[in-house]
């Protein structure tokens, strides 16, 4: 135990839909840098774990601490401005606006310019907004609309914006969905390469394995609710519990499931 | 006892007509999203043909024959409409077919004077049911029995249709998710054909229902559509039980709201409606919309501010209007001042509506307000002109914080529907309140200052201040400010997750809107040296509609020209003919199917075309795209 | 963009002050506003009226010896409209003067604006007594006969009914209220003995008929007093017929006796009621024939209410015009003030205190003949007797 409190702390996170348990007293804990994969089939809760998290969803009890500080029953909005960025499993971005546009809409909020009524939007930090797009490889996209982007851009996009805030944690919900292979592996890769130079604490869902098992330092496992395992990539690969659950499903590969028909 | 029995029973006898209209338009709605406002005109259209029938062919079977020979017919002309002007247009973007269908009421209006002349029409009572039951002493007409019993029974047959057959699961599929259906391989074409024909055929069928008991004339179509839709939206968007509880719940406390309050009935739907609204936002039988389509349709040509070479070009545009009193008689100069005041009231509600994704359909309020702001100051304070126009616009402004409060916690079809219901308290308590507005007969004598008083000098100061408020939308849009409202519109979610508080936001926007709107009227009562309820009705918050969405309601500029291309058709037309509101309604109609994105929409696609000599063509055309599941 | 678009506008606007200087110089010209559009029922027969007239003018010489033109133009219905018509005909068209309306927001609109821009105006309908008293000015004229005095002609009858328990039914809108307030402000003072029992006032336009009645009957009112009509009054004999509310009852009723309104309800206009009309079929004066053959050779139709407004508010804006021998405003008002001239109902005079004019109307009881509303056993009211005093309109009229 360090006198530092961890990046993200999570105690005792309950949640029930008319007596059902989505979530069930789970707790873990994320350090800065670090990239935490929480993995399970589906319905095991963690779209409501990370919705908790991210305070889209109020849970019935338990504790979300970011660097000591409670973030429980706060707004998303509120969350943000604590340096939480995310992205969403399903893309959402500013359809109208341009690639720059959408991060620069970040940026002006992170800079608290948001009811400047009289500034010019197009110059405000188009610097870094340029910067964050180099970043994640979309500089030639800048003055696109965004609503033309194929599926694996916009999630970049989100990354970028997700980015705007300097956040000291990414919360990624299935950040891969709907990708094809080569890209989930670069966008993977570059995240963590992101992470790593910003020191940047990374929880993320995920259902393809390869992605998990190649870019988690740590991986925490979900089933009805409960947190059933907890290790590093090796020693969750040989849990046996987890294997158990993975092989009764049947695949290890069930991605893109939800998200088909939105692209 | 038996009074208050009879009562109710009267109320669901009234309920069962508004819920025969109110269904077709719900079916219509929950499937194809297109608010037809064309609805109240086959009602009436109905009621027309089916006075024709029925007083050619006598006997029962004439009667009633023909009142379902007059509804199917109207049913086909609704097919008609249907195949020819609204399947051009379900991809324009949202509202896009209220333009359409208005400019169809409007010809309507017109045509069923042409037609059967201007007489009011009473035609004959129903064979069978023209006496009364006596009921302990109290009598109930035997009609009202057959309506009480027909309304369930058209619930009942609904429920059938949309339950047992496989084009009722295929509706309600539609209904759910669209896109789904046009996945599943189901001809979409046609299942949204036969809805609306189905719709439409409710419609007629209500109107042709009214001829026993009701006067057929040329404005039964207003006089109903508004509180149908009312009805639709307290029963929630798209559920056909619900329009048939808020038919029943509107008609039961007007029947016995009376007995206590003998003035409710002007105002009781829509203070119904926002109570409800504000208590359960997606209507008593709603279900909320999953994420509803955040955009009015996607364009792919993103906003920019003006080049330097535009900004001349305008600047000269200006200058070449500020010269007009050198050239043109004092007429024109008045008509100047009001499309110039139509200008600021419409670039109002195009930055709420085109930049922020709020369609309010009662923008008309704060543009009265103003009005009345500067009426009060001027003949109850007597405070000289220019501080009335100063402080006037902040009535708008204290109506817009307040009501916009209330209203942008909702969004799409039910933020306009609570701006309608709050647009029509304000109006009703301008109509009621004689003592301090005068009531319908107005507060007159507002004329301008001596500085001000000619036209000349009133049309540049008309002329000055939309070009000010112009500009400053302008740069609002191209600002910081700009920018967060625009993504409010995109993504809610998006936003709130970049720390964007978009109701605030929103709200921001709405006050800014409605004190806009309020320089307007405040303009406004001035040029007309009144100020009447009307300033502040349902016409007049339409009319703002149409020249926005005329314009291009994904344009920045749509609005300037929308509104100088309707108000001065209109002005031109009223002063040359009295079928003012069937050529009106045509050219509507035609800029509806011949430019699908507005006036501007189409001037920046044509641009475009220019510019790049082989656009990808579907990118011209909106694309869903989902925001969230 | 911009450039187009203010570019457009100045081309309508060329487009519209360029219209209609069709007249010659030496016509003069009479403004005519009305809600055409809007209410066609009623301003239908009332064009043909004022058209009649034109003709009966200009085949007679015309105004010495100028011919007439007048331009009509359209309202909507809406009194911001009716200003723009109102300075469109003043400005461009350069008329002599302003008539018509029939609304009366729309009357009191055009009056301040003649008020203001020191223009004659000759009110053809609007029945608000504001026209000529609390909001009356140097410049506005009403023809026909006001909303007090249709009451008090009302009253005179309906105070000899035994009925001591009354109800109202009214639009609710100044007009209503306001024909409500007078009717009851007359009555109390000729019968104390006088109970209101019920009042009901439904929106114009839209009455829920059967509630209405229902809740009226539910008061047992011995009498009551109408003002609804168009559609609402339709809706409301039918759902008053059916359910028996008008059985053993007196019914006092406005504007019920003008074939406008009558004639609609055919074989279902109830017995009785006593109204203020015009029972075209049964009036027996040379005047009125003289109309009427010339309106029935004209148009092959009967004459409306609205048709003698129209007629006679040209026929009156001429002898005017004729009497003051110019086209000056003050010169116009200067004769306007006490003329008397020939009408269809008899001799009427522009009174100097209040510039109304003393055209009546007929009172008498509905009753059906083949199928068919008719006002029988009526009497024709003179205007002037139903004005109050001179001391009295001093008080209600302000100072110029």
């Amino acid at each position: 135990m360090s006198l530092v409190p961890p990046l993200l702390a999570v105690e005792g996170l309950t949640k029930s839909y008319g007596g059902i348990h989505a979530v069930r007293g789970v707790s873990f804990s994320l350090r800065s840098g670090e990239i935490l994969a929480l993995i399970g089939p589906n319905g095991a809760g963690k779209s409501t774990c990370f919705d908790m998290l991210n305070g889209q969803n109020k849970p019935d009890s338990g504790q979300v601490r970011l660097l000591g500080e409670e973030t429980t029953g706060k707004k998303p909005r509120e969350i943000w401005r604590m340096g939480v960025g995310r992205t969403f499993q399903i893309t959402a971005t500013f359809a109208t606006m341009t690639v720059r546009e959408n991060v620069q809409v970040a940026l002006i909020s992170h800079g608290r310019q948001l009811f400047n009524f009289w500034g010019s939007a197009p110059d405000v930090d188009r610097n870094e907004a340029g910067r964050l797009l180099e970043l994640v490889g979309m500089s030639g996209y800048a003055d696109r609309p965004c609503g033309e982007l194929a599926y694996g851009d916009l999630k970049r996009l989100e990354l970028a914006v997700a980015l705007a805030n300097d956040p000291k944690l990414l919360l990624m919900d299935e950040p891969t969905a709907g990708m094809a292979p080569r890209e989930r592996v670069e966008l993977m890769r570059l995240t963590a390469q992101i992470a790593k130079e910003k020191s940047i604490g990374v929880l993320f869902t995920e259902h393809d394995m390869d992605v998990v098992f190649e870019h988690a330092d740590r991986i925490i496992v979900l089933n009805r609710g409960t947190l059933i395992a907890e290790g590093s990539p090796a020693e969750v690969r040989g849990n046996p519990q987890v294997q158990a659950i993975y092989l009764g499903e049947g695949l290890l590969y069930e991605g893109g499931h939800r998200e088909g028909a939105s692209a | 006892m038996a009074f208050y029995v009879v009562q109710f029973l009267t109320g669901l006898a009234s309920a069962a007509s508004l819920f025969l209209v109110a269904s077709g338009l719900s079916i219509i709605f929950g499937v194809t999203r297109i608010v037809n406002f064309a609805h109240g005109a086959f009602y009436m259209i109905g009621a027309y043909i089916a006075f024709t029938l029925t007083e050619r062919f006598s006997g029962a079977f004439g009667f009633w024959g023909g009142v379902v020979a007059a509804a199917l017919a109207v049913a086909l002309i609704g097919v008609l409409v249907e195949m020819v002007l609204l399947r051009r247009i379900y991809h324009a973007p949202e509202l896009f077919q209220l333009l359409g269908t208005f400019g169809l009421t409007l010809m309507v209006e017109d045509l069923v004077v042409l037609i059967w002349g201007p007489d009011d029409l009473v035609g004959r009572r129903a064979p069978g049911f023209k006496g009364a039951v006596d009921f302990f002493g109290q009598n109930i007409p035997s009609y009202d029995l057959f309506l009480i019993v027909l309304g369930p029974v058209v619930l009942g047959i609904l429920w059938l249709l949309f339950q047992r057959t496989r084009w009722g699961v295929l509706v309600r599929a539609a209904t759910q998710d669209r896109d789904m259906v046009a996945a599943l391989g189901v001809n979409q074409k046609w299942l949204f054909t036969s809805v609306f024909a189905v719709g439409v055929f409710l419609a007629a069928l209500g109107g042709a229902l009214q001829i026993p008991r009701d006067a057929v004339h040329h404005a039964m179509d207003l006089r109903i559509i508004v509180e149908v839709f009312v009805v639709v939206v307290i029963g929630g968007l798209g559920s056909i039980v619900g329009a048939f509880v808020a038919a029943v719940l509107v008609s039961e406390l007007n029947a016995f709201g009376i007995l206590i309050f003998p003035k409710i009935s002007i105002i009781l739907v829509f203070l119904v409606m926002a109570v409800v609204l504000i208590v359960r936002p997606w209507g008593l039988f709603g279900k909320p919309e999953a994420a509803a389509r955040k955009t009015p349709g996607l364009t792919v040509n993103p906003w920019r501010p003006l080049t330097s070479n535009e900004r001349l070009a305008s600047l000269a545009a200006l200058v070449v209007a500020a010269l007009l009193p050198l050239f043109a008689g004092n007429y024109a100069l008045t008509v100047g001042s009001e499309i110039a005041i139509f200008v600021i009231f419409a670039v109002s509600l195009h930055f709420l509506m085109s930049v922020g994704g709020l369609a309010s359909f009662g923008h008309a309020a704060y543009f009265g307000l103003g009005a009345y702001g500067v009426a009060f100051l001027a003949k109850l304070a007597g405070l000289p002109m220019i501080v009335c126009l100063l402080l006037g616009p902040l009535l708008g402004c204290m109506g817009a914080a307040v009501f916009g409060f209330f209203a942008v916690q909702l969004s799409g079809v039910y933020f306009a529907m609570l701006t309608l219901a709050f647009a029509q308290i304000v109006w009703s308590i301008a109509f009621q309140w004689v003592s301090v507005t005068g009531g319908d007969n107005g507060i007159l004598g507002v004329w301008p200052a001596s500085w001000a008083a000619s036209p000349s000098h009133f049309y540049w100061l008309a002329l000055g201040v939309a070009a000010l408020v112009t500009i400053a939308l302008r740069i609002a849009v191209f600002s910081p400010f700009g920018y967060a409202l625009r993504a409010t519109r995109d993504s809610v979610l998006r936003s709130e997750a970049v720390g964007i508080d978009a109701k605030r936001i929103q709200w921001t926007a709405f006050v800014i809107a409605g004190t806009t709107a309020g320089i307007g009227g405040a303009l406004f009562a001035y040029l007309k040296g009144s100020v009447f309820p009307d300033n502040l009705g349902i016409s007049l918050s339409v009319d703002a509609l149409v020249m926005v969405l005329l314009g291009g309601v994904e344009t920045v500029s749509g609005g300037v020209i929308g509104a100088i291309v309707y108000k001065a058709l209109n002005i031109w037309l009223v002063s040359q003919t009295d079928l003012s509101k069937l050529v009106l309604g045509g050219f509507i109609v035609l800029i509806v199917v011949v430019f699908p994105k507005g006036i501007v929409g189409m001037l920046e696609v044509l641009a475009q075309r220019r510019r790049k000599s082989s656009p990808p063509g579907s990118s011209l055309l909106a694309k869903p795209i989902e925001s969230a599941e | 963009m911009r450039a187009r678009n203010y570019i457009v506008g100045a081309a309508f606007a060329l487009l519209a002050a360029g219209m209609g200087h069709s007249a010659l110089a030496e016509d003069i010209k009479i403004g005519e506003i009305n809600s055409y559009s809007l209410l066609p029922a009623f301003t239908e027969p009332y064009r043909k009226g004022w058209q009649l007239a034109v003709e009966e003018i200009n085949a007679s010489g015309g105004i010495n010896g100028k011919k007439l033109v007048v331009v009509s133009k359209d309202d909507g219905g809406k009194p911001a409209d009716a200003q723009t018509a109102a300075n469109e005909l003043v400005s461009s068209e350069g008329v002599a003067m302003l008539t018509g309306t029939f609304l009366s927001n729309i009357g009191l609109a055009v009056s301040d604006f003649a008020n203001q821009k020191k223009v004659f105006f000759l009110a053809a309908e609007p029945l608000t007594d504001a026209v000529t008293w609390a909001k009356g000015n140097k410049y506005t004229f009403r023809l026909r006969p006001s909303n007090y005095m249709q009451a008090a002609m009302l009253v005179e009858a309906a105070s000899k009914l035994p009925a001591k328990r009354w109800a109202t039914i009214a639009p609710n809108y100044e007009y209503g209220q306001s024909a409500v307030s007078v009717f009851k402000k007359l009555m109390s003072e000729k019968r104390p003995d006088i109970q209101w029992v019920d009042e009901q006032w439904p929106p114009q336009g839209k009455i829920d008929a059967g509630p209405v009645v229902q809740a009226v009957a539910q008061a047992n009112p011995e009498a009551i007093l109408n003002v609804t009509f168009g559609p609402d009054l339709v809706k409301l004999v039918r759902e008053g017929n059916t359910r028996g509310l008008f059985k053993g009852r007196e019914v006092v009723s406005f504007l019920t006796g003008e074939p406008e309104y009558l004639d609609p309800l055919k074989d279902e206009t109830p017995e009785g009621w006593i109204v203020t009309g015009y029972p075209w079929y049964s009036i027996k004066t040379p005047e009125h024939d003289a109309f009427l053959k010339a309106y029935q050779a004209k148009y092959n139709d009967y004459p409306r209410l609205g048709s003698i407004v129209g007629y006679q508010t040209i026929k009156a804006a001429a002898a005017i015009l004729a009497k003051a021998g110019s086209t000056d405003t003050d010169k116009m008002i200067a004769a306007a003030e006490g003329i008397s001239m020939p009408s269809p109902f008899g001799e009427i005079t522009f009174r100097k205190i209040d510039h109304q004019s003393t055209l009546g109307a007929f009172v008498g009881k509905t009753a059906q003949k083949d199928g068919k509303g008719v006002m029988v056993d009526a009497a024709y009211k003179k205007g002037a007797d139903y004005l109050p005093g001179d001391a009295e309109v001093e008080k209600l009229r302000p100072k110029d």
